[in-house]
């Protein structure tokens, strides 16, 4: 059967630029992290050990994400801390909302 | 001199085995004096691609521990004499290849041949690494598929920084090598293209190996494709790499099947 004639009732969009530019995005990102300490190891790390010195934190609740997009990323951190922190202060020092 | 070639590509499946036996046996069909390593370690393959599993003595391993001479371990091919197979080992523990006994080995092949293959196991772990150490070139061995194309990156940035030659500031000359590609569903936009794949890669093309019947065919009988039949559409693009590889210009043409009169009466389309 005549290829156009095969498109033209099967409406699929030819997918191959999608896979490009995917590829594109991704590979601009982890060459720039080829070789490097991983980063978002680091950075959970080094939150945790400062926000650590005011509150009493369980090191598993802390995740760092990385939301890569195409101009910009998103860098997400997210620390679970217990309700009662206020209390938990060490050297009797208040912490306000971290 | 000698040549050290690693046949490498990060992701599994996408015909690193098959392409060594093809290129090994092309290069050795044009009078070259070759030896292909086996560096899959547990997994072993490229015996049974190239014929040779009922031969299998001694291996790798053996080699590198000192149980067995090179020469013990070398296997000629039945068809090329001046093809030879160094198989891995079946059983024992990937741990232990080592960097000084594949460096020792390697040196020693560099005596014998022209040139020595290397067939690497997937992944980045000890295996590829050893695969790829002693390397003066590198084919890259990539599908038109996203998951590919970011594991042969991968695999050049270890190329640029893991092996020797890296490591005393010189380059390992790398090459493209487009497996498994369909002309039609690139067309079509449905696979990505060669432009896309270097312009992404940025690393010159060796050749493209078209989907076909006859790479299967050829396992089957374990025989290299370029030797079980050479008029294939693979096995002409198999020797147009080779040719490149020794350093002649060779138009880039995806080869393709030569249809029989009733297959194009009936319309097939070659799988």
């Amino acid at each position: 059967m005549n290829m156009n004639l095969l498109r033209l009732f099967n409406s699929r969009k030819a997918t191959a630029p999608v896979a490009r530019e995917r590829l594109q995005i991704l590979l601009a990102h982890e060459r720039g992290l080829r070789g490097q300490p991983d980063l978002l190891a680091t950075l959970r790390e080094e939150i945790l050990a400062v926000v650590s010195k005011h509150i009493q934190l369980d090191p598993d609740k802390v995740t760092v994400r990385l939301d890569r997009g195409p101009a910009v990323s998103k860098l997400e951190v997210d620390i679970e801390v217990p309700n009662n922190f206020e209390h938990e202060v060490r050297g009797n020092r208040r912490v306000g909302a971290v | 001199m000698a040549n050290v070639l690693v046949v490498t590509s990060g992701k599994g499946g996408v015909g690193k085995t098959t392409s060594t036996a093809a290129l090994g046996a092309a290069l050795a069909q044009a009078g070259e004096r070759v030896v292909v390593i086996d560096f899959d370690v547990g997994l072993r393959n490229l015996d049974l691609v190239m014929g040779a599993e009922r031969r299998v003595v001694f291996d790798l391993i053996n080699v590198v521990q000192g149980v067995a001479k090179l020469q013990q371990a070398l296997i000629r091919d039945k068809r090329l004499e001046n093809l030879w197979l160094l198989p891995a080992s079946q059983t024992r523990d990937k741990d232990a290849l080592t960097d000084e006994g594949i460096g020792r080995i390697i040196a020693e092949l560099r005596t014998k041949f022209d040139w020595i293959l290397c067939d690497s196991p997937a992944g980045i772990e000890r295996g590829a690494m050893l695969a790829m150490r002693y390397a003066d070139e590198a084919v890259i061995v990539t599908n038109p598929e996203v998951s590919s194309v970011r594991d042969s990156d991968r695999i050049i940035g270890m190329l640029d920084s893991k092996t020797v030659k890296a490591e005393r500031g010189e380059r390992v000359t790398k090459h493209i090598l487009i497996t498994r590609y369909d002309p039609a569903r690139a067309a079509r936009g449905e696979m990505l293209s060669i432009d896309d794949i270097l312009e992404i890669l940025a690393t010159p093309l060796l050749g493209i190996i078209p989907e076909s019947q006859d790479v299967l065919r050829a396992s089957n009988v374990g025989s290299p494709v370029t030797l079980n039949n050479a008029a294939s559409a693979p096995a002409r693009a198999y020797t147009d790499a080779v040719r490149r590889l020794m350093g002649e210009t060779v138009d880039m043409i995806v080869p393709t099947e030569r249809r029989g009169l009733m297959n194009r009466l009936l319309g097939r389309r070659a799988a």
